[in-house]
């Protein structure tokens, strides 16, 4: 086995510097990488390009690095949930980069299996496409799309082992496998940090293979955007 | 009278069949779940990676690992299953939903649609909206006919920056459904006491009106 476990948040944010591109896995606050995220801010480290579905809300998630004016660039699909960030953006402050979830999605992933660029039918006609090749298969036009290039992923998963190997829970899944193998170096934090062995190999998300590091996150707040819940009859 | 939000998702839900799966957007279109059949088999998707939607957990049960695409938390039906974006994304561009409901700010005569950003204003982002409307080949669109202005939100052209282009088949709004053709806004159902002649002044866009128009049923 090769070990991909590190101490902890330190040891896993290593080599994190100042200019970086970095993907960071979540869907809105669910399977955020809640301690890189912590330990990002506080290596005060700035002119951060991040690739992230979403950018947080004010106070909590990627809203914390915006408000400390970490952030240079944001690549996300969907950034309602942040007035700061509406803010930086329409200011002219953050340079924003927004694009179609699926490509986004998909340029993460053909980072990760060795694809240089995708052809996608998503944003053909729009601005999203605007001094993109295009080309047309079977009489429907599509748009290339290139992989992402990144120093660092930033993940989290429910389960992990110190091979690597992830299990994620819920849609807190999101981005995070396709972020994996993805950047230069992948930084997996998990909830549990099991033992080798106790993961049953028919039921691994992510192998180890796309994992250079991996630490047991030390707290995780998983808080609720959006409280939805019905009462009892 | 015009419909409320909750009658446009009521209409819509008539749309809905058996052995369907179905991807509904953010606002009216997530009311739609609540009026569907319940002798008919159904999955709802919600595109940050789970197929078999249910419907929001009681209080106290609710698990911040289990959201739909509105962040809002969610339970799931037997037999659901959860998957990453690639996945979910493939389910969308590859053709496997056979049914996507969204909302629209502008939709034009030709299918054109806008609903992701008001230039200098609203900078919210397109999320899965344009995967949705590139690839899917049965789209209804829930809106309002008209903005708070009251000025028409079918239209010739659309004059916000698209979402997609010539995708749109079918709407439903707050006083019709219609069907869009290659000569314009095809006029299907009036809402319950709406006129033709009201439609008509709402709707900027080429209006095809034939024959006795008849109210919606629900």
């Amino acid at each position: 086995m090769i070990t991909k476990k590190v101490a902890g948040v330190d040891a896993a944010l290593e080599g994190v510097t100042s200019g970086m591109t970095m993907m960071l896995g979540g869907f809105g606050l669910s399977g955020i990488p809640e301690n890189a995220i912590a330990k990002l801010v506080e290596l005060n480290i700035d002119n951060l390009t991040c690739i992230s579905n979403n950018a947080g809300v004010d106070d909590f998630g990627l809203g914390l690095l915006l408000q400390k004016k970490q952030v240079k660039k944001m690549i996300s699909s969907y950034v309602g949930e942040n007035a700061e960030f509406e803010r930086q953006m329409l200011s002219g402050e953050l340079d924003v980069e927004l694009i179609p979830q699926g490509t986004l999605a998909e340029r993460c992933r053909a980072a990760q299996a060795g694809f240089p660029a995708i052809y996608t039918p998503a944003g053909y006609g729009t601005e999203v496409a605007e001094g993109k090749e295009t080309r047309e298969f079977d009489g429907k036009m599509y748009v290339l799309e290139h992989a992402f290039k990144a120093d660092f992923a930033f993940v989290k998963a429910w389960k992990g082992d110190a091979a690597g190997n992830l299990i994620f829970k819920g849609t807190a899944r999101n981005f995070n496998p396709n972020m994996c193998g993805a950047a230069t170096i992948t930084v997996a934090e998990v909830e549990e940090l099991v033992p080798v062995g106790e993961l049953d190999p028919n039921q691994i998300h992510i192998p180890g293979i796309f994992v250079q590091r991996i630490f047991k996150g030390e707290t995780y707040e998983k808080r609720i955007e959006q409280r939805t819940v019905r009462t009892r009859d | 009278m015009a419909l409320d939000k909750n009658q446009i998702a009521q209409r819509i839900a008539k749309e809905v069949q058996n052995g369907y799966y179905v991807n509904l957007g953010i606002g009216i279109p997530t009311l739609v779940a609540n009026y569907v059949r319940d002798d008919i088999e159904v999955e709802f998707q919600s595109e940050n990676g789970v197929l078999g939607m249910g419907p929001f957990p009681y209080d106290g049960e609710e698990d911040a690992d289990i959201i739909n695409a509105g962040k809002q938390t969610i339970t799931t039906l037997p037999g659901a299953s959860f998957f990453d974006s690639a996945t979910s994304f493939s389910m969308i561009r590859g053709k496997h939903v056979d049914l996507t409901i969204l909302g629209a700010m502008e939709v034009a005569e030709n299918g054109d649609i806008a609903n992701w950003k008001i230039p200098g204003k609203m900078v919210k982002g397109m999320g899965g909206a344009m995967d949705l409307v590139a690839s899917a080949e049965n789209i209804i669109v829930a809106m309002m006919h008209t903005n708070r202005a009251g000025a028409s939100k079918l239209l010739k052209k659309c004059s916000l920056p698209l979402t997609g282009v010539g995708c749109v088949k079918k709407i439903v709004s707050n006083l019709a459904v219609l069907e869009v053709t290659p000569d314009g806004f095809k006029l299907l159902e009036r809402a319950p006491g709406v006129s033709v002649e009201e439609i008509q002044a709402a709707t900027e866009g080429t209006l095809l009106v034939e024959g006795d128009i008849p109210e919606m049923q629900f």
